[in-house]
């Protein structure tokens, strides 16, 4: 005897049938780990006059997410290969210090793209319109303060710091960045070249504190060759208080305070904030 | 080199002052181009041509010339550690100050016959060794587009296996220095060569360049390097 299926039964499977699709597609993007291009807190146009908005879009639209693309693509590679599934399900800072267990297909793109990736995400947060107001003693985090003390006694001053970091951004003659990274084995900071996209990261031990992009596509289009010239903007627009947010998580130095509300550091870059020089401030040190 | 000169006296020490003088590195000086800035427009813009020449190409030539007057005051001194120390500076400058004498002659306007390959050695070993002019360019430009940072994409010749090769440098190696291959094209793929016009869209240059390849040129150092 075949069963003859009604009409409104394999209405109601074809149903099923859709909702089982639908369903297998949200779980296969929520476990799928795709990697979205991670966003900008602040528009394009809002680090002008010191980066373009042209440049930030380039930079961000195309080799950021380029760099992500890639990244992808390599990861799904790696996920549908049972040897090296459990590699692609680290997250991707901690896939960075297992680089040696990377095989040969993947290194390159993991290593670029990847470095490239994450390098991007911190640079985007290294700056800030509200950023170019140097950490001291009467900042008015914590965090901002303990970084300034900590600045002084690994450089012996602020500018002695931004100085030794121009110099060696000036000696990056290839594609590379400079950086700024607390290391916590010799509990000490340090500033390194590194090419391609290479982090100090790679390291476990090695925290990136702040980061410049010395690659050409990052200053081309507004300063040319003139590469001091972008050096000199940067620190217009480094935001410190992240900086030393993360300078505090990286030494367990103190716990960071939260960072300043937009209002609070609209404020305090148009002056309306004075500048706490209370007994307060000054009892941290 | 004013030192030494002065306190030569005799005759034995004059010729040995002159040997050294023939041994001397003659100052690099940064070669005109055979077009004018604007001349490869619109392949590739006057602003990038004028900034890349008169910019980065002169920064080489004084950073090489700068390198090689140390070198040779630690020779002088027979300072072995700045001699060592001073090679990373020789290579990367003198690097770029090659690749990038051998780049202006491998271009042309249009006008000048940019772009054209004529019948000739060079197109019958293209034809052999890739099938066709078009698929030696989509593989030149993809190898180019491949190099990560920054780099050159070059069509070489191959004194070994008496052929054509692609082959690419990274940074601002000297493709026959470092590897034997004689330089015929080089595609410069820093940034700095096509940032201004085509942004992150690499590939686009690397085939709108092809439009101003002098082909000519490439010919000329093809028969040179059969030949030696």
């Amino acid at each position: 005897i075949i069963l003859k299926l009604s009409k409104s039964d394999i209405a109601l499977k074809q149903k099923m049938n859709r909702v089982v699709l639908l369903l297998g597609f949200f779980l296969h993007m929520a476990t799928a780990q795709h990697l979205p291009v991670p966003p900008i807190p602040y528009g394009y146009g809002d680090l002008e006059p010191y980066i373009d908005t042209e440049t930030m879009k380039v930079h961000h639209l195309g080799h950021h997410a380029s760099y992500t693309h890639q990244l992808n693509q390599a990861l799904q590679s790696m996920r549908d290969d049972p040897a090296t599934k459990h590699l692609a399900k680290m997250g991707i800072d901690e896939l960075l210090h297992h680089l040696k267990e990377v095989p040969e297909q993947y290194i390159h793109t993991i290593r670029n793209a990847g470095g490239g990736y994450i390098n991007h995400d911190l640079w985007w947060k290294s700056l800030s319109p509200w950023g170019g107001i140097e950490p001291g003693d009467s900042s008015i985090t914590i965090q901002e303060r303990r970084f300034s003390a900590a600045v002084e006694k690994n450089f012996d001053s602020f500018d002695n710091f931004k100085k030794l970091f121009e110099k060696a951004a000036a000696s990056v003659f290839v594609s590379g960045w400079t950086f700024l990274f607390y290391d916590k084995k010799e509990k000490a900071m340090e500033i390194t070249n590194m090419t391609g996209h290479d982090t100090p990261a790679h390291d476990p031990q090695k925290v990136p504190l702040l980061l410049l992009d010395m690659w050409e596509h990052a200053y081309y289009l507004k300063y040319k060759n003139h590469r001091s010239d972008y050096v000199a903007a940067f620190w217009k627009i480094v935001d410190w208080t992240e900086v030393s947010t993360r300078y505090a998580y990286a030494s367990e130095e103190v716990e960071p305070e939260p960072i300043p509300s937009y209002e609070q550091r609209e404020k305090q870059r148009v002056g309306m904030i004075p500048v706490d020089t209370s007994a307060e401030a000054m009892k941290e040190l | 080199m004013q030192l030494a000169r002065s306190t030569l006296s005799t005759a034995k020490q004059s010729n040995a002052w002159n040997k050294f003088q023939k041994l001397s590195f003659s100052v690099a000086t940064l070669p005109s181009l055979p077009y004018g800035y604007k001349d490869l427009e619109p392949y590739i813009s006057g602003e990038i041509m004028e900034i890349h020449h008169s910019k980065h190409h002169n920064a080489y030539i004084t950073n090489l010339n700068a390198a090689m007057k140390n070198l040779q005051k630690a020779e002088a001194e027979s300072d072995l550690s700045t001699i060592i120390k001073l090679q990373v500076a020789i290579k990367f400058n003198g690097g770029g100050h090659l690749n990038h004498s051998i780049f202006w002659k491998n271009l042309a306007p249009t006008s000048s016959g940019g772009g054209v390959l004529n019948e000739g050695v060079l197109k019958e070993k293209i034809e052999s060794k890739f099938g066709s002019l078009e698929k030696l360019k989509d593989e030149l430009s993809a190898s180019s587009v491949a190099i990560q940072g920054s780099g050159w994409g070059w069509l070489a010749y191959d004194k070994v296996n008496k052929n054509l090769s692609i082959a690419t440098t990274s940074n601002q190696d000297p493709l026959e220095a470092t590897t034997g291959l004689v330089p015929l094209l080089g595609i410069d793929v820093w940034e700095h060569a096509y940032y201004l016009q085509y942004k992150n869209v690499r590939p686009s240059y690397t085939k709108e360049i092809f439009n101003v390849v002098n082909w000519k040129d490439v010919q000329e150092r093809l028969i040179a390097a059969m030949k030696s």
